[in-house]
């Protein structure tokens, strides 16, 4: 009997191997994007993927994020399957007049006829020191587009899972990439079968009765250390990782804040038109009934992105979440 | 030996010496555009080509003149004409073969239809019942774009990923002058001019973009001298004269086909009409100006030459105004009548798999059409709800 060889991996080296995978199933997916060949990437999440699959797989382009996603739409027109790597969000921004006008809604359009297979992966958020330009979280501009999915991993074995399942899919998909997760690690087998789930399905990290945390991607961790820490407050906090905002669970995160009773949304996106005022009117509608207080929000201020030496201060952190959770009318109960 | 004595030791290489990438005078375009018609080489035309051009002129006018009248008829919510521009509309989709590419903008529903494709079909975008009228795969046509230039990178993606495949396939990518001012023009080209692909690019250099003439537009010599900072051939043709445009084209089409990679064409013509039926054009030009370019009509410029072969005589131009009213005809009879919608249809193809919140969203407005239809006994205002 062979034994399994489970080592640390971090998330980084888990989507690279899931785009290796990808490449290797259905000679239909194609990589492109800016120093993704030769380099690897600056993150190296494509490292050894053109030595492998040859430069026509793994294509170095010229530097134009809307060229490289004008031009991942054609491929797609003739049956293709691109997966585009911006190289910072901040960077993405060329691409969206491609992303909005054409990738998006090229399925509606066409009424089915031509559909838009692309992965964009984006990497995302703040938090590794980055310099002005860095460390955007954009996914509210994405959610915001129909026809798009968008969708962000926060462990290692879901950033494998969830970008398979991304490349799989015959819609286009904004795979968001926490960056300062890159290099987070976890016992995973690249070896072993890996699920692939469907997009769209949140879960919860972590079990409990007292309150709802509502989060994903970048802040899933900080999530589940603030609940830890809540622990000496005696509050049990429940942490739901949504891992896709389009399609938005509305099922699991309904489930558990009625079973709380109490939410609070958590990303560092900034709070005015982001993610959370719409997770948190989707929680209000639904579970109206069964909440003790309003569904609170914890995110980054509504400020340009901070530079790297005051973004401490902007990201939300444990306290803060403790902070919003003990303002969730605990009063009322005794 | 020691080090210092070895050769080169310690001594800095020179730089690599600098020279240029590619040779720019056999990209350059002509000085003026190319022409056929009205010279000497005119005699040289191939007779056919000359007869299936003008027929397909005048059908083509046709078809400009009857998609502009249903405007005034409220049948269209707007028609951009390409009354002017019909040798180049027409050529585009004479120089592609059937399993080429072509990638229209909004103004260019002619040439999709000159590549066969029913004119109520090219119209659905303009009739506004629904964006695209037609397959694109079936017919090989992208839906037509209206974002400028946004069209010219996916012609060149497409065009890529055939090459990849081993398929012998050439997209052309239509063009206007104000699209040349886009970032998607200058993206598209370099892209295509790096993986040299299979593609051209035809710009219909009209004068105007909606109001705005070319003066404010570039400062670049000629639209076709574009082509050389990426290093690929400008050509400029005369863009009403159809066979010169034609040739240019059919040239650039089997220069990529055989591998040669991209061209850019600058096709110099003129928009006789307004921007759309909403735009006013005596603000911003003289009738003088669209008179003196009567003169130098496409379909004029063919019948000039068939007179002087004696291949126009009455029966001929019976024939072909008959064709082209026949086509019109039946393009009337059929936009006269409503079209059938479903409003139910909003909700199908936003995804391959209906989110749960579309869900809600398309029995939410069922609900209404069930509602709106017992309110007027049966008979729902945009048909019934399924």
């Amino acid at each position: 009997m062979t034994t399994v060889a489970v080592k640390p991996a971090t998330m980084g080296q888990a989507l690279g191997r899931a785009l290796r995978d990808a490449m290797a199933d259905d000679p239909a997916v194609h990589v492109l994007g800016e120093d993704v060949g030769t380099l690897g990437g600056v993150f190296r999440v494509t490292d050894g993927l053109a030595k492998e699959f040859g430069d026509d797989r793994c294509t170095d382009t010229p530097l134009a994020e809307a060229g490289i996603l004008g031009t991942a739409v054609g491929m797609a027109m003739y049956g293709l399957r691109p997966v585009v790597e911006m190289q910072f969000d901040a960077f993405a921004y060329p691409a969206f007049e491609q992303l909005i006008s054409h990738v998006s809604r090229m399925r509606n359009r066409t009424r089915g006829g031509m559909p838009m297979p692309i992965t964009i992966r984006v990497p995302y958020g703040g938090g590794i020191g980055g310099v002005e330009h860095h460390s955007d979280s954009s996914e509210a501009y994405y959610m915001a587009t129909p026809g798009l999915h968008v969708v962000t991993p926060a462990t290692v074995a879901d950033a494998y899972g969830l970008l398979r399942a991304s490349i799989a899919s015959d819609d286009p998909v904004v795979f968001l990439e926490p960056k300062r997760l890159y290099w987070s690690k976890a016992d995973w087998n690249p070896d072993a079968p890996q699920s692939v789930e469907p997009i769209g399905k949140a879960v919860v990290r972590r079990a409990g009765r007292s309150a709802t945390l509502l989060t994903y991607g970048p802040s899933v961790p900080v999530c589940l250390e603030a609940a830890e820490a809540a622990r000496a407050e005696g509050w049990d906090l429940e942490v739901v990782d949504l891992r896709s905002l389009v399609p938005f669970d509305d099922e699991t995160v309904t489930a558990s804040v009625r079973r709380t009773g109490r939410a609070v949304v958590v990303h560092e996106s900034g709070g005015f038109g982001g993610p959370g005022g719409e997770i948190a009117a989707r929680v209000t509608e639904r579970c109206f009934h069964h909440l003790e207080a309003p569904v609170l929000r914890v995110a980054g201020f509504d400020i340009p992105y901070p530079p790297p030496m005051l973004e401490r201060h902007h990201l939300p952190g444990v306290d803060r979440i403790l902070d919003a959770v003990a303002r969730l009318q605990w009063e009322a109960e005794s | 030996m020691t080090v210092m004595e070895q050769r080169d030791a310690y001594r800095p290489a020179p730089p690599p010496a600098w020279q240029l990438r590619t040779d720019p005078a056999p990209l350059l375009p002509d000085a003026e555009p190319y022409r056929v018609l009205g010279t000497e080489a005119a005699r040289e035309a191939d007779q056919e080509l000359l007869l299936r051009l003008h027929g397909e002129l005048v059908r083509g006018r046709r078809y400009n003149t009857q998609a502009t009248a249903l405007t005034k008829q409220g049948r269209l919510a707007v028609y951009p004409s390409s009354t002017g521009q019909e040798a180049c509309e027409i050529a585009a989709a004479l120089a592609l073969r059937e399993r080429d590419w072509l990638f229209p903008s909004y103004r260019d529903t002619l040439a999709a239809v000159a590549r066969g494709l029913d004119p109520v079909a090219a119209l659905t975008l303009l009739r506004g019942d629904w964006h695209t009228g037609y397959d694109p795969r079936e017919h090989r046509i992208a839906p037509l774009s209206t974002p400028l230039a946004t069209q010219l990178p996916h012609a060149v993606g497409l065009a890529h990923a055939a090459r990849l495949k081993g398929d012998d396939v050439v997209a052309l990518a239509m063009v206007g002058d104000g699209g040349t001012s886009e970032g998607d023009f200058h993206e598209a080209l370099n892209f295509a001019a790096v993986w040299q692909a299979p593609v051209v690019f035809l710009v219909q250099n009209n004068g105007f973009a909606i109001s705005v003439p070319l003066a404010k537009q570039t400062a670049a010599p000629s639209l076709a001298h574009k082509a050389v900072g990426y290093g690929m051939p400008g050509r400029l043709v005369d863009g009403n004269d159809a066979v010169a445009v034609h040739e240019v084209l059919s040239e650039a089409v089997r220069r990529a086909r055989e591998g040669g990679g991209p061209t850019l064409i600058e096709a110099v013509t003129y928009r006789m009409e307004a921007h759309t039926n909403a735009d006013d054009a005596t603000r911003y030009r003289h009738d003088a100006e669209v008179e003196a370019w009567r003169d130098h009509d496409p379909i004029l410029l063919v019948e000039r030459e068939l007179d002087a072969r004696g291949l126009l005589d009455e029966d001929r131009r019976r024939a072909v105004r008959e064709d082209a009213e026949a086509m019109a005809a039946d393009l009337r009879e059929r936009m006269n009548q409503d079209p059938a919608l479903d409003p139910m249809d909003l909700f199908t193809q936003v995804y391959a798999e209906q989110t749960s919140q579309l869900r809600e969203q398309a029995a939410q407005l069922r609900a209404e059409l069930e509602a709106e239809n017992d309110a007027e006994g049966g008979a729902g205002r945009d048909g019934a709800a399924r």
